[in-house]
């Protein structure tokens, strides 16, 4: 359905991580600045006749300030209207050409991303256009009205489920007052204040060269790349380069959070402050993490409630990094009747694994399913354009593909017992819980819908 | 596994429903890059089971898709949900590799595995490096006749299925809302099935139903082996053959025809459940590529539902999103390719300040205006051009590569039966898409179903049942 939620959503499902064994089969990177100073990621694909290009700003939510949701609402009219031209006109010069636009915002980063064949009959109008969503989006008065609306709606329909009340709960409790504990979607009281010059004013600021960077994926040759890159932000306004998000903040004590839902399960969180994208640690936090659950079914919590004990459809543990501390969370539902067993497993799962580190065995199978998948996860011109804004935004360095396999060959099950016993704390953990089932009460907190959740800067594949 | 469900369906503007991201063919006359498809190779082994393999060497990559023709349409209504929970079971061991064994050894090998039901099929993948294909291939053909089907593996696999079933449908509005919808609408044909099966069916199913079902219709002679990559074709036919060729056949039984009745009059449904946001949804009974009498017909009603749902810059965008503002978000699903009848649905939530009731009138108007008025020649250009590009597009991912072969196999209609399908949809006229809007999106063959949210702190009226289109493990 052509709903509009992809655009509030904000879920790019970038992906960091997994290797494989064939490195001479690993595309080589090249990188260049625009003339106004725009960071160029290109990996040039050329049998396929098409482009991805993701164009990321410092615009995500950490940036919202004192108005939740601004940065995703000013994200969510940038295809809205441009210039003189309407919504409609912008729809109609990317569809006739069969154009593909997906716009997102999330924690760190807001992004656009334009797929397109590259026949220049094509992907020049397309280009052009995105271009100019870009650098001059009309925020008109109806347009402003009408999204405003749309991410209403979109917080009455998480606050109908008990997963998003449990992310949102878990983010609020983890981060306190850092802006990352600020509701990516915002509140029906913060989204109803927020003026067009606010918006104006936030794009002002954050879609600026020194605040992009630019990904291009496809079947086009250096010179042509360089052109589509100048083309697209090359007329953006230099613009004052954003700080990093101030340091999170240690967690001061464990908590314990349930929230009444009427649902037939409960919706289970356990999770801490993880790392950041920075954090050498992640490396080796990764490679345990998918022993104890980031590796599907294979993994020791899937092993735990899933298979043996047929307790939940899934169960799985991430660490999210961002650019400042991301989360480390655990996932499960379970029927609400045995949430209080299903949380014990898997809390006694977690504790043995900090506690031990990883069977032997299971780090080198793990090891193995990371190296020798990682050819899967470069295969393909989308897969790789999600590498690449990852690696574009995080200023990842240029050989980080190449060098992937060997960084995890490189890690050792002592380095990986050491990191996790680093930053996994079992006395510094947010537990929640949403469900409860028909007799729930109302729950206590704030009045109105609960505020929303986003998914974690994006993570493992 | 990622028991993540990538497919998710049921609701419209998905993968499964959403022809045209199926359907491969040829850039047209408008363009000179003209972009044809690896061919496809296609072999038979003595055993009957078909072999479909498709080069793509961008990278060291190969994907191994093994589909049976079986799936929730399949199902006898009191063992709803069977064909899902042999699927899970499916990877629960044999006498020689033991339960758990199978996703071990595909992950130890660097590899991805799942599997997923449908109405129609049931698909087993892996995708590995080039090398390790013959994995895939051992494992395969060892659980498509050797499975070890024991009782404490199916009352706990039926537990995690009753948890999916929760997750999925039960406690999420519009999922439920959208069961209900199927049940209602279809009188006798087996479409009326949730494919995940109604949580009473799943919990009655025994152990003996499971071993009657997978020996009637796991077999090679009921199977497509289908093989996207970085491969050569005479290589995996010889793979496949080491392995697959000893399995023997088995004497395959149809299912009965179980067609829908000719429908009478509109019928509507009411769905009372804790939410917060109204939804409607709306589905005209349609014929499909496997039901049409006239060929034309169903590229027809793609065309249409692409007109009115096919971008931002379609109607339902245009009219009901950004026009009136009647609708939150709104959309259109059709899939041409299903085995029976379908529906040609319709579904959205109302903006805030509308209801259900306008959001329906609304759509149903748009309706009517296909009925009346010819659409736009820049809407078919519009159209035409969104299929040729998606084609290429989809051809980037070697999973949905092999997708679509198997998908068209397994319903019966070939691997190849799309091969034109942009060359179709561009013959298609303003006339014949008011032709079929006349013929088919008619208020008697239409079924209503609404969401009438309940206070999240209020009760349940009842228990509800549940369903998407794609159960996935």
């Amino acid at each position: 359905m052509s709903s509009l939620k992809p655009s509030l959503s904000g879920l790019l499902a970038t992906a960091l991580l997994c290797v494989s064994s064939l490195a001479q089969a690993i595309p080589e990177i090249q990188n260049w600045h625009t003339a106004n100073g725009v960071p160029v990621y290109f990996i040039a694909a050329r049998e396929l006749p098409m482009v991805d290009a993701q164009i990321l700003f410092r615009a995500g939510s950490v940036r919202d300030g004192e108005r939740p949701g601004l940065a995703q609402l000013t994200n969510g009219l940038l295809e809205e209207g441009a210039g003189d031209w309407s919504a409609d006109t912008i729809a109609d010069r990317l569809d006739q050409v069969g154009a593909r636009l997906a716009i997102s915002s999330r924690r760190d980063s807001a992004s656009v991303a334009l797929r397109s064949l590259t026949d220049p009959r094509y992907l020049q109008p397309a280009v052009e256009t995105v271009a100019r969503l870009l650098k001059e989006p009309s925020f008109a008065p109806d347009a402003v009205e009408r999204v405003r609306q749309q991410m209403l709606t979109a917080l009455q329909e998480r606050a109908q489920s008990p997963g998003a009340i449990a992310q949102d709960a878990f983010f609020k409790a983890l981060y306190g007052d850092h802006p990352y504990g600020s509701p990516a979607d915002g509140t029906p009281a913060s989204l109803n204040a927020i003026t067009r010059a606010d918006i104006q004013a936030f794009h002002r600021r954050y879609y600026t060269a020194a605040n992009a960077v630019v990904a291009i994926v496809g079947d086009l040759d250096r010179p042509a790349a360089e052109q589509l890159a100048n083309t697209l932000v090359g007329s953006l306004p230099k613009g004052e380069p954003m700080p990093p998000p101030p340091p999170v903040p240690a967690l001061a004590a464990s908590q314990i959070i349930r929230i009444p839902h009427p649902s037939s399960q409960s919706h289970i969180l356990i999770g801490q402050l993880g790392v950041s994208r920075a954090d050498p640690d992640y490396y080796a936090l990764y490679l345990g993490n998918h022993v104890l659950g980031g590796n599907g079914l294979v993994s020791q919590l899937s092993q735990e409630i899933r298979e043996k004990r047929g307790l939940a459809y899934g169960a799985y543990s991430a660490f999210s990094p961002m650019r400042q501390t991301g989360p480390f969370l655990i996932n499960l539902q379970t029927r609400n009747d045995q949430a209080d067993t299903a949380l014990q497993v898997a809390q006694t799962t977690l504790h043995q694994f900090s506690a031990d580190g990883p069977d032997p065995q299971m780090l080198e199978e793990a090891r193995q399913n990371i190296t020798g998948g990682f050819a899967l996860d470069l295969a393909g011109n989308g897969k790789l354009a999600n590498y690449l804004g990852l690696i574009a935004f995080y200023g990842l360095p240029l050989d980080y593909l190449q060098t992937f396999i060997a960084t995890m060959n490189g890690i050792s099950l002592e380095q990986v017992k050491t990191a996790w016993q680093r930053h996994i704390q079992p006395d510094r953990q947010i537990v929640v819980i949403v469900g409860g089932g028909q007799s729930a009460p109302t729950p206590p907190g704030p009045a109105g819908a609960p505020v929303p959740p986003t998914p974690p800067e994006p993570a493992r594949s | 596994m990622t028991e993540i469900e990538t497919l998710e369906s049921a609701q419209l503007g998905d993968l499964m429903s959403r022809s045209r991201t199926l359907i491969a063919a040829f850039w047209l006359s408008v363009t000179p890059t003209a972009f044809a498809a690896a061919p496809v190779h296609e072999f038979t082994l003595d055993n009957g089971l078909k072999i479909l393999v498709r080069e793509d060497h961008r990278a060291p990559v190969v994907v191994s898709q093994v589909w049976y023709k079986v799936g929730s349409s399949y199902e006898p209504s009191n063992l709803t949900g069977i064909s899902h929970l042999l699927e899970h079971m499916m990877f629960k061991g044999t006498p020689t590799v033991p339960g758990g064994e199978f996703s071990r050894l595909i992950a130890a090998n660097g590899g991805d595995e799942n599997a997923f039901t449908s109405r129609d099929y049931t698909a087993y993948f892996q995708t590995l490096e080039k090398e390790r294909l013959e994995l895939s291939f051992r494992l395969e053909a060892d659980r498509m006749r050797h499975l070890l089907l024991k009782p404490e593996d199916v009352s706990k696999e039926a537990q995690v299925v009753t948890e999916e079933r929760r997750l999925r449908t039960e406690d999420q509005p519009e999922s439920l809302t959208s069961e209900r919808f199927n049940a209602a609408a279809y009188l006798t044909s087996p479409y009326r099935h949730p494919i995940i099966g109604w949580m009473q069916d799943i919990q009655a199913l025994s152990l003996d139903d499971l071993k009657h079902w997978y020996q009637q219709w796991y077999a090679p002679n009921n199977a497509v082996l289908v093989v996207v990559g970085d491969v050569d074709p005479n290589q995996v036919r010889d793979l496949a053959q080491k392995h697959f060729g000893p399995l023997p056949p088995s004497e395959l039984t149809p299912p009965k025809p179980a067609g829908e009745l000719p429908q009478l009059g509109e019928r509507r449904i009411v769905v009372k459940t804790p939410a917060e946001v109204p939804y409607v949804l709306l589905g005209y009974k349609a014929p499909t590529l496997k039901t049409a009498t006239e060929a034309w017909e169903p590229y027809a009603l793609d065309v249409l539902e692409g007109i009115l749902d096919g971008g931002n810059s379609s109607r339902i965008s245009r009219d009901l999103v950004r026009g009136s503002q009647i609708a939150a978000t709104a959309g259109a699903g059709y899939n041409l390719a299903s085995r029976l009848e379908e529906l040609f649905l319709l579904a959205g939530n109302p903006a805030p300040g509308h209801t259900s009731a306008e959001l329906e009138r609304a759509l149903r108007a748009e309706i009517a205006k296909l009925r009346e008025e010819p659409v736009s020649t820049e809407e078919l250009a519009r159209v035409v051009a969104q299929a040729a590009a998606s084609d290429v597009y989809q051809q980037d991912s070697l999973f949905y590569q092999g997708m679509r072969l198997g998908m068209l196999e397994t319903v019966g209609l070939g691997w190849n039966r799309l091969d034109d399908y942009v060359q179709r949809l561009q013959a298609v006229t303003p006339e014949q898409v008011r032709e079929v809007a006349r013929k088919y999106l008619t208020d008697d063959r239409l079924t209503v179903a609404t969401l009438e949210p309940l206070p999240l702190d209020g009760r349940r009226l009842a228990t509800p049942g549940a369903g998407t289109d794609h159960a996935i493990r």
